[in-house]
């Protein structure tokens, strides 16, 4: 709304003290104020410079725009090349072009709305620099995030969100994590709790996995190797777009890979699609949930239906036992608490979260033997990601193995018995979880991706 | 077979009048599918151009003011697919189909008092002494003026595509309409403007058939130039100077057809007909073979816009 993409029912804002009003994003460029959005807003075919003009309101011839983007991007600290396609570059460096779209007006207030979500510590740690330098030269920055450290680490004021109300205004320094986050779902929260197990025999073992990706952008797998025990958990950290969509596509057999890639409980499995891996034991739930883990214009009853009937036999000699299927669907409704007026509500309905445990649910409650998730809490409620979290952890406690790939570093830290990281389609040994620290982590995941620690003009020579 | 009968300086000017057509409607539908809309209805803009452009000319006595009818006629037609498709969100692809046969229908119905008029001639521009340059001549300056606007259009769009700001701003709307939006960028109205300037295009090369190129009024004169105009942007894959060259490419395999019948050749007339698809065809093997990304298609191409917030 500040940026002017919707208006206000009621109400008014005021900035600098005058009435403020934007009816487009351009007036609210006009007024000093750039966004930085979430979900990139970058067009993966045009290169760099043309998506910086875009975003512009009076852009510079494109040489001279490129010599600018080559200077400001150098103070910063944020290297990028102004010739090169987007689709090309990384989630760090997308979200450096969208910074320094902003940076290029000279804004007076800065809209980030999660940015790290795709970064690795260190590039977190490049980032928070750059903003403090910001913020000193006098830019105003408004921060969402629902990651509780960074806005205690970064923020001088917070004020707390939920369902659209504002619950609490303070001071985030003075709070702990744990205090934001009550004030944020309203209620106490349970971390999730893990007994220890012994490990079983070998579940999921992959070795020498290297796939092409099925995306023009996408990244391919290179040389992925890793074995998991029953009971197990792995997490796999990385920053999005390193091959976490491809290893999911891999494990569930909807890309194919030579047979002895991929095997279950031993069994090559590597040629076949993904009805065959579910009777074997393996399910998945991928990232997206409308329009790849659920189909958006079927009731839920469908959905339950379309991943799970191999497992649970709803099919006699081709024709669908509804009724069962009907049993299936409200005991995932009941067992994970999604909030819906009924089994019959199309998938698109559902809020994100809601929709998220329900596809979570589907592929729990069949019982596997390998599940395979990505960014399962992804845009959840802190109350459903526990339950979430949960849920898997007591999977593996019934001897499950759990393939947990992840952005949120705090979640697989949670969850996992041994951790790996993708980054740029290589997967890291799997270590033992236990011990590790986020640093160490973020030197898995890749480092800074040749990020600089911003030298400004003044700062040069201290930095080097 | 007398092959020595085809004089290829002749051979080679015809072609360039039997492309031209073509190249103006793929030109049109170039510009549209940048901005990240499919219309297959350029077979029903063409012939609702032809024969709005046939009207106009034989009444008015004027060619000129022909072919602005026929531009209009087909502007006319594709502000239908515009609304249908930017404003209630129907399919681009069933719309765009309805369109066609729509436009084959309507053609024929406001041509019925024009069949077998001749439409008053459309002249062709003279260079003095160059123009009987031997081949050279024969080849480049004996057209009219809608064959040397044609070329420049190719080159216009070109460069307002590539070198400028309206440019840019629809191939980002074609390329990802949510992130436009999110800019500030008006998608609907651009692809209204873009859809407008492909109808207008497809007009101009239908009212070239039945004012230059044929020239006479006869119901589904078209005869799938349309269509071939739509492959024709798929072929040069999405930039306006391949689209050209395939235009001289798919128009010199109509006039060799015509040829190679004259001098008495045994190739059936079907095997021509359908070779500009089966190139087409050919070339989406090659280029998906290839990989996607070599493709150029705009990443919206085809998917509805509506504005969640």
């Amino acid at each position: 709304m500040i940026y002017g993409l919707v208006r206000p029912d009621s109400g008014r804002m005021l900035l600098r003290g005058a009435p403020y009003q934007p009816a487009k994003p351009s007036e609210a460029r006009q007024n000093g104020v750039a966004m930085v959005f979430q979900h990139f807003s970058l067009f993966e075919a045009l290169n760099v410079a043309e998506n910086v003009a875009l975003g512009m309101e009076n852009p510079p011839p494109m040489r001279e725009l490129a010599e600018r983007i080559r200077a400001v991007s150098q103070e910063y600290g944020l290297p990028l090349d102004p010739a090169k396609l987007v689709g090309d570059l990384s989630a760090g460096e997308r979200q450096r072009v969208e910074i320094i779209r902003c940076l290029l007006q000279d804004p007076k207030l800065l809209i980030m709305d999660e940015p790290t979500s795709v970064l690795t510590p260190q590039e977190v740690g490049i980032l928070f620099q750059t903003l403090r330098q910001l913020s000193a030269e006098g830019t105003a920055i408004l921060y969402i995030s629902h990651k509780l450290e960074e806005i205690r680490s970064l923020c001088d004021e917070a004020t707390i969100l939920r369902r659209g109300k504002v619950v609490a205004t303070c001071t985030p320094r003075d709070k702990t994590a744990r205090e934001l986050a009550e004030l944020m779902v309203g209620q106490v929260l349970t971390p999730p709790a893990k007994a220890p197990k012994p490990p079983g025999p070998v579940a999921l073992e992959v070795t020498g996995l290297s796939v092409a990706s099925p995306n023009p952008f996408g990244t391919a797998l290179k040389d992925v190797s890793f074995t998991l025990r029953q009971g197990e958990v792995l997490g796999i950290a990385g920053v999005a777009g390193n091959g976490q969509d491809e290893l999911l596509l891999a494990m569930s057999g909807e890309i194919l890979s030579p047979e002895a890639a991929v095997k279950i409980a031993g069994q090559p499995v590597g040629r076949l699609g993904p009805n065959a891996r579910r009777a074997l034991g393996l399910v998945a739930a991928p990232e997206e949930r409308l329009g790849h883990a659920a189909a958006p214009d079927m009731s839920l009853t469908e959905n339950a239906l379309l991943s799970s009937y191999v497992r649970k036999g709803f099919l006699k000699r081709g024709f669908i036992g509804w009724g069962a299927v009907e049993e299936f669907a409200q005991g995932i409704i009941k067992a994970f608490d999604v909030r819906t007026p009924g089994s019959h509500v199309a998938a698109r309905a559902l809020s994100g979260g809601n929709l998220q445990k329900f596809v979570i649910g589907r592929e729990i409650l069949q019982e596997p033997s390998v599940i395979v998730v990505n960014q399962p809490t992804w845009g959840v409620d802190a109350a459903a990601a526990a339950a979430i979290r949960q849920a898997l952890l007591d999977l593996a406690a019934r001897g499950a193995a759990v393939v947990a790939i992840s952005q949120d570093l705090d979640e697989l830290v949670e969850i996992s018995d041994s951790f790996a990281a993708l980054n740029e389609g290589r997967m890291t040994r799997p270590r033992p979880a236990q011990g590790l620290t986020v640093d160490e982590i973020g030197l898995m995941m890749g480092g800074a991706h040749g990020m600089d620690v911003a030298h400004h003009h003044e700062q040069q020579g201290a930095s080097a | 077979m007398d092959l020595s009968a085809i004089n290829p300086a002749v051979l080679f000017a015809s072609l360039i009048v039997a492309a031209t057509p073509i190249l103006l409607a793929g030109l049109g539908e170039l510009v549209v599918e940048k901005a990240g809309v499919l219309n297959l209805g350029v077979e029903g803009m063409m012939i609702v151009g032809a024969i709005c452009g046939f009207a106009v000319a034989v009444n008015t006595g004027s060619p000129a003011l022909g072919f602005i009818g026929g531009a209009l006629g087909g502007a006319a037609l594709s502000l239908i697919f515009a609304v249908l498709t930017q404003y209630l969100l129907a399919n681009q692809v069933a719309t765009g189909l309805a369109l066609t046969l729509f436009g084959l229908g309507f053609a024929a119905l406001i041509g019925q008092g024009y069949v077998g008029i001749k439409p008053p001639l459309t002249e062709r521009l003279s260079f003095g002494p160059l123009s009987d340059i031997p081949v050279l001549g024969t080849v480049l300056l004996r057209h009219d003026l809608m064959v040397y606007l044609a070329l420049l259009a190719v080159a216009g769009i070109w460069y307002v595509l590539n070198r400028t700001r309206v440019g840019l701003i629809l191939r980002a709307v074609g390329e990802n309409h949510d992130a436009a939006h999110a800019l500030g960028y008006k998608v609907v109205r651009i692809r209204l403007l873009a859809i407008m300037f492909g109808g207008a295009m497809a007009g101009l090369g239908g009212a070239y058939l039945s004012l230059v190129r044929v020239p006479l009024w006869t119901e589904g004169m078209t005869s799938g130039a349309g269509w071939i105009a739509l492959a024709l942007v798929v072929f040069a894959s999405w930039r306006p100077g391949r689209l050209m060259l395939g235009a001289w490419l798919f128009g010199g395999i109509t006039v060799l057809q015509l040829n190679l019948q004259a001098a008495g050749a045994k190739v059936p007339v079907e095997y021509l007909q359908m070779s500009p698809y089966v190139i087409t065809i050919l070339v989406l093997v090659v280029m998906s073979a290839r990989g996607g990304r070599a493709m150029g298609a705009p990443a919206a191409l085809g998917r509805s816009f509506h504005a969640t917030h």
